[in-house]
């Protein structure tokens, strides 16, 4: 029945948004940022274990739609044991992947990521995914006031 | 009763024909803007291929003609709402347009450092940040009644809350979010037993219900053009004359003067007082046009067959499992708004869109009614004179069917 939506939600998306990896909070985090979409109301918090200039640990707490559930579970999955560099590298061909400025996705940059991709067909969604990534980009730069995707 | 001439109104409506995503479009987004009847359409281009010029400015033929018609817009909406007078009917953009106007003409003038403003907990933002600057301007106090888990007003609150210092009460005759019609007639009454005006933002009750200002006794009633099956742009202030009479002007330019020098202004008359610069001519002549659509159905009929639709419905909502319906208030209008379990709003939209089914998923801009039900938003699917029971059935199967893929 819902054909036209396969590109969106891929199986991932729904497994992530059922059972979302690092739901949880980390006690000494070293960094901790709310970000928030306006338009829709998800709301998460992103906890962030530093060691060094390397992700540790990541987790995340919040609720949101399937798509930004899938997104920042994901995402706290494959930034860890990134360096910041890495994984601000990261959310670059994230960003590039999901506003669709990039035609060519490099599957190899983005690993697991690219489930996302479909979100470029549908312009009020992309939001969903950047939310996580926005937010991240928040954590690496310190920045201690909640983001918003507005 | 003659049966309800769905048939006819469905052709009346070209957009009905769009195929979304290869589906026949099932259109329940009427809160957010209603789609417009091929009369409305038409009605904008024979006037800029007729009858356009600027109004109330040149003594040539064509400008006489769009003012009679401009005038004559004016003319069926004193009707439509039964007010007394043409002079107590100003254009505007629209709903958020005509409370700012009476926020900053009459609230400034009137309202004081300490004085309260009434409003409720169910309100859409344009009913709330008007107030909130005029509060800021003039350091009165914001003062918002209760509502209860039904999602209705708590009348006795409400009434308890007004005071010696409330100045003026502002609220929704139907909420956008819920769908809850108020008892405005009883807070009317209350109200006016001490004197405070009372300003009913008519956004959404407007298309529903035959709306009778006369009969309301309300002192301001605002409504948008675009929800009403006319063009966006276009809207109404209503207010009581005397009350517009008394009231400073909003803005200042052109038509709403009578004499400037560079030492002074004299002011117009009404309306004209409260509409500076040249108006949406043409949205305003195509209101008028939908109020003539209205009325050949008749705003009685309309309310019975929507009432129709939405116990349909409703009843169809209650019967799917993790389903809850947000704002059950004995009083409502057509409007349907729910979540479901594990599902957030969003999905569900995008869900339903790719069935061609049009719904809002959001805050419906009262994010305060979203955190009274703790909720981030809800899917809300909201009905018009041209929507079906078959059209229901689409809509409940397609959440059925959604429900199942998230599992």
């Amino acid at each position: 029945m819902f054909d036209d939506l396969r590109d969106l939600y891929q199986e991932v998306i729904f497994d992530h948004n059922r059972n979302p990896r690092n739901f949880r909070i980390i006690e000494n985090a070293d960094r901790k940022v709310d970000g928030f979409n306006p338009l829709c109301g998800d709301r998460l918090t992103l906890y962030l274990k530093m060691n060094g200039d390397v992700i540790e640990d990541a987790s995340f707490q919040g609720s949101g739609c399937a798509i930004s559930t899938a997104s920042v579970s994901l995402m706290t999955e494959i930034v860890k044991g990134k360096t910041e560099a890495e994984a601000e590298a990261l959310f670059k061909t994230f960003h590039e992947m999901t506003t669709g400025k990039d035609e060519q996705i490099n599957l190899e940059a983005v690993g697991k990521l690219a489930v996302l991709a479909g979100v470029r067909e549908y312009p009020a969604r992309v939001k969903c995914a950047t939310l996580a990534w926005h937010t991240l980009d928040a954590a690496l730069k310190n920045e201690k006031q909640a983001v918003s995707t507005e | 009763m003659t049966q309800f001439p769905i048939d006819k109104i469905r052709n009346d409506f070209p957009i009905l024909n769009e195929k979304i995503r290869n589906k026949p479009l099932v259109y329940l987004d009427n809160a957010a803007s209603s789609q417009k009847p091929n009369v409305v359409i038409d009605c904008i281009s024979h006037v800029y291929r007729h009858d356009y010029a600027n109004v109330h400015r040149g003594v040539h033929t064509l400008s006489v003609r769009s003012t009679d018609k401009f005038e004559g817009a004016r003319e069926k909406i004193k009707d439509f709402i039964n007010a007394e007078s043409g002079k107590e009917i100003i254009f505007t953009k629209g709903t958020t347009e005509s409370i700012n106007l009476v926020a900053q003409s009459y609230g400034k003038a009137n309202i004081k450092a300490g004085d309260e403003i009434l409003i409720s907990a169910m309100e859409h933002h344009s009913n709330i940040v008007p107030w909130q600057m005029l509060s800021e301007q003039t350091g009165a106090i914001l003062k918002v009644a209760p509502i209860n888990l039904r999602g209705e007003l708590i009348l006795d609150e409400f009434i308890k809350l007004i005071g010696d210092k409330t100045r003026l009460i502002s609220i929704a005759h139907m909420s956008n979010a819920l769908g809850t019609i108020n008892p405005v007639k009883q807070i009317i009454a209350a109200a006016h037993h001490k004197n405070i005006p009372v300003l009913l933002d008519g956004a959404q009750a407007i298309p529903h219900m035959p709306v009778d200002v006369l009969n309301l006794d309300c002192d301001f009633y605002a409504f948008s053009g675009h929800k009403l099956y006319g063009p966006s742009g276009i809207g109404v202030l209503y207010g009581k004359q005397a009350l517009l009479e008394s009231m400073p002007p909003y803005q200042g330019g052109g038509d709403m003067i009578r004499k400037v020098t560079f030492e002074e202004t004299e002011y117009n008359t009404l309306p004209y007082k409260f509409e500076a610069g040249t108006p949406s001519i043409a949205d305003a002549i195509a209101l008028g046009a939908a109020i003539d659509y209205l009325n050949e159905i008749g705003m009685g009929a309309v309310a019975v067959y929507e009432a129709e639709l939405l116990d349909y419905a409703t009843e169809q909502a209650k019967k799917i499992k993790g389903l809850r319906i947000i704002g059950e208030a004995a009083e409502k209008g057509a409007i349907l708004s729910f979540v479901l379990d594990k599902i957030h709003p969003h999905d569900i939209g995008t869900m339903l869109d790719s069935l061609g089914i049009a719904v809002r998923a959001g805050h419906h801009c009262a994010m305060p009614v979203m955190d009274f039900f703790e909720v981030p938003a809800t899917a809300r699917a909201s009905f018009a004179i041209y929507n079906t029971k078959q059209e229901i059935d689409i809509l409940m199967n397609g959440i059925e069917s959604l429900i199942e893929v998230f599992g």
